[in-house]
């Protein structure tokens, strides 16, 4: 503040406002509103809601499984038990909260005022509740629910023994059909966006990991669902109109709905995790206050996982099948795609060595996800080499392995995101205490349930079924034990977020000191972010450390941002 | 693209919340290459069914007649010159040519669509003769999906150029209503090798 008078005005920075004819209070998060900050608690309460519900099909699953007896529920039950539990759970938990991230998270980081269309985002989170309604409603048809299993392999899911249009089987296909519909609309949206609303000076090598991250992940799911999404066609096609893509007696192929389903439902897995990759190259630095290491490697290595994620299927199909040379190679894809993601991880663990490391909630959710992930990727190479995989196949292993990924790494990463960015978006604290309470029910659950699925699958137990030899009750009772205190683990943390929205103390700008446009911003940030005055960016992200500004004009910024909090 | 002329409002309204327009051919552009994927999906499943299976086409059935698909092929592949020749004078700001050439495409757009209707009526196999006959119907038929959407977006930007300088300089709408008519002409192309030329 010398003789130069700043060509930033500080009093551009106004109080957070509500979009012109919208509510300003909770009706807001019930209605058609288009504020991508909006839609991104929608997204991400919503989820959190169909979370519950797959939760407590997991409960069920696992109370069946506690005695090598099928006593607690039919066995036609447990097979729509499982069934719905592994589909609300990707369709309805995981892509919907990761796109909630998206929406809050990609426009603040970049400096972007709203996503690129602001009604098809809109749209594409209203689709979610609607087929979430329309495969619940699918527990209430008669038959049941659909029982084929997530994946849905023909010809058991053609199989239609009532002979009704509407069964589960063809309500399933509906509602994974019409988050396919959500889902394209959100990559189109989240690409455009990242691609062509970047705040000035913010090159593509300048954008924070997550951005670069989510790009990636988005990029797969417009080359992967329509794979998906024509395979359904055929399928329900097969279903209901008598048609024989997959049916073996009029010159179909059940094989061919594999290498469709896996063509995306492979990627998919890198769908949730890209994200998570970016959750942790944020977070990191944050708590260690040291720049990200290696940014460049880490950023470009999103790209590498997507390139490789997309020849990589077959190996969920090595016993169906395929012939020696399809095995061979996918085996050394798969094994490929170590490189890359173990490129992250050593990025990772540089960036906290040596580092000042804050153990946060966030952050230790993070190293509790990074270590899940590590062994998740161990078993991940292990299932990759042919003859272990044909012993494995079909066993627990296989479940034990995915669900270290998805609730060890992904899941984790996820509470880790909400922990860190809680601030930004509701303008309240969280509780440090019962959030670290919350993360050492989920660490310790989280391993307990998942770890004896292991050597239960190498000892021979087969998954999806609702009763055993009695050789396996030890680690299934363990796992059990496990899934009950993951159960019991999301109470602090559904008691946390209630009570730290409601009445937590009020969160400053930048209560964590990171380095990024979003902590910029008011905490909750105004309606359109920067609006017209976005701040020109200098430098490239994670400076910690180095004192430099990320944009120009921050010192300015940051005691405008100072001065609203001290008199609000 | 219905917010093409948005931007003036977009600024005088601060906090608004409207798709912004610059954007809206990119967003096009990305669902196309998308949607790209859905028919490569079927093409590589027609293609694998076929190379596997023993008795192709079903019983009575020899092959498909040619003649009249290709007299459709032709028309369809020509419209995408006369909507470039379309969007040629728009952008010479000649309208009544722009209206003219473009509602030419549309009706070769409708000849291609009553062909296609008069050849399954004829056809001896329904979509239940074995994986050649649903694969036949699922190829046309989500095609022909397309080229109905294409005629509904043209006839829809065909009205849109009415609304007096509507589409003073540039219109997004436009350009990608005809990007997309291509992108049907090019799948036709592929479909008709696949279909028709692979023996």
């Amino acid at each position: 503040m010398t003789a130069a008078p700043p060509t930033y005005d500080p009093r551009i920075l106004k109080a957070p406002h509500p979009v012109p004819g919208a509510p300003d209070n909770w009706k807001r998060f019930f209605s058609f509103n288009t504020d991508a900050k909006v839609i991104g608690i929608q997204y991400i309460v919503t989820a959190f809601f169909f979370f519950l519900i797959g939760g407590l099909l997991a409960m069920i699953i696992r109370g069946e499984l506690i005695t090598p007896a099928s006593d607690l529920v039919d066995r036609t039950v447990y097979n729509g038990l499982y069934t719905m539990h592994g589909t609300v759970m990707l369709f309805l938990f995981i892509f919907p909260v990761l796109n909630g991230l998206n929406n809050l998270l990609i426009p603040t980081m970049i400096g972007a005022p709203d996503m690129a269309f602001p009604r098809l985002n809109a749209v594409a989170f209203w689709l979610v509740p609607i087929f979430g309604t329309l495969l619940m409603a699918s527990f209430f048809v008669p038959g049941g629910p659909a029982y084929s299993g997530w994946w849905s392999y023909p010809p058991v899911s053609t199989q239609n023994p009532l002979g009704h249009l509407i069964s589960g089987q063809s309500l399933w296909i509906t509602a994974v059909a019409l988050s396919g519909v959500s889902s394209i609309m959100g990559a189109i949206n989240f690409v455009t966006t990242i691609l062509r609303m970047r705040a000035p000076g913010m090159t593509i090598w300048r954008m924070p990991v997550f951005c670069w991250t989510a790009l990636a992940a988005q990029t797969l799911q417009l080359i992967g669902l329509p794979a998906l999404t024509g395979g359904a066609i055929m399928l329900l096609f097969d279903l209901v109109a008598g048609t024989s893509f997959y049916q073996p007696a009029g010159g179909g192929d059940p094989v061919l709905y594999q290498h469709f389903f896996w063509f995306y439902s492979h990627p998919a897995v890198y769908v949730i995790i890209l994200p998570v990759f970016g959750v942790f190259s944020e977070l990191f630095p944050v708590y260690s206050r040291k720049p990200l290491f290696g940014y460049l490697f880490v950023a470009l290595a999103s790209f590498a996982i997507v390139f490789l994620g997309l020849i990589v299927w077959v190996h969920h199909m090595f016993p169906s099948g395929v012939p020696t040379w399809m095995r061979n190679l996918y085996m050394v894809t798969t094994m490929l795609i170590a490189v890359p993601t173990g490129v992250k991880v050593f990025a990772w663990l540089a960036t906290m060595w040596g580092g000042k490391i804050r153990l946060t909630t966030a952050m230790l959710f993070c190293i509790g996800g990074l270590f899940n992930f590590v062994f998740a990727g161990i078993t991940g190479v292990m299932l990759a080499t042919v003859p272990i995989d044909l012993h494995v196949s079909n066993t627990y292993f296989v479940v034990g392995h995915f669900h270290y990924v998805i609730y060890g790494a992904a899941v984790m990463g996820i509470f880790a995101a909400i922990y860190h960015w809680f601030p930004k978006f509701t303008g309240h604290m969280t509780y440090e205490g019962l959030g670290k309470v919350h993360f050492a029910l989920t660490f310790l659950g989280a391993n307990l349930n998942f770890l004896p699925m292991h050597p239960l699958g190498l000892m021979g137990m087969p998954r999806r079924v609702s009763s055993y030899d009695p050789q396996f009750a030890f680690w299934n009772v363990l796992a059990s034990l496990g899934a009950f205190l993951l159960g019991v683990s999301i109470i602090p943390f559904l008691l946390n977020m209630i009570s730290s929205w409601v009445r937590g103390p009020k969160a400053s700008a930048n209560p964590w000191q990171a380095i990024g446009l979003e902590w910029l911003l008011p905490s909750p940030p105004p309606a359109e972010n920067f609006e017209e005055h976005v701040p020109t960016v200098i430098r490239g992200p994670y400076g910690y450390g180095s004192g430099e500004p990320l944009v120009e004009h921050q010192v300015e910024i940051e005691q405008a941002l100072l001065a609203m909090e001290v008199k609000p | 693209m219905t917010q093409a002329n948005s931007s003036e409002t977009l600024q005088a309204i601060p906090g608004e919340h409207e798709s912004h327009p610059k954007h809206n051919l990119t967003g096009f552009i990305i669902f196309l290459c998308s949607e790209s994927v859905i028919f490569l999906a079927f093409f590589s499943g027609y293609a694998i069914l076929k190379l596997n299976a023993l008795d192709w086409y079903p019983p009575g059935v020899e092959g498909l007649e040619i003649s009249k698909p290709l007299i459709n092929t032709i028309v369809l592949v020509s419209s995408s010159g006369t909507i470039a020749l379309a969007e040629h004078f728009k952008a010479r700001e000649n309208m009544a040519l722009f209206r003219g050439f473009w509602f030419l495409s549309m009706l070769m757009g409708l000849y291609f669509l009553y062909g296609q209707a008069v050849e399954w009526s004829g056809l001896r196999f329904g979509f239940d003769s074995g994986s050649f006959g649903g694969m036949f119907y699922l190829l046309t038929g989500f095609h022909g999906l397309h080229v109905a959407t294409g005629i509904l977006l043209m006839t829809i930007m065909l009205i849109r150029s009415f609304i007096p300088g509507n589409y003073v300089g540039g219109e997004q709408g436009v350009q990608a209503t005809s990007l997309f008519w291509h992108f049907v002409d090019v799948i036709w192309i592929l479909l008709f090798v696949l279909l028709y030329l692979w023996a």
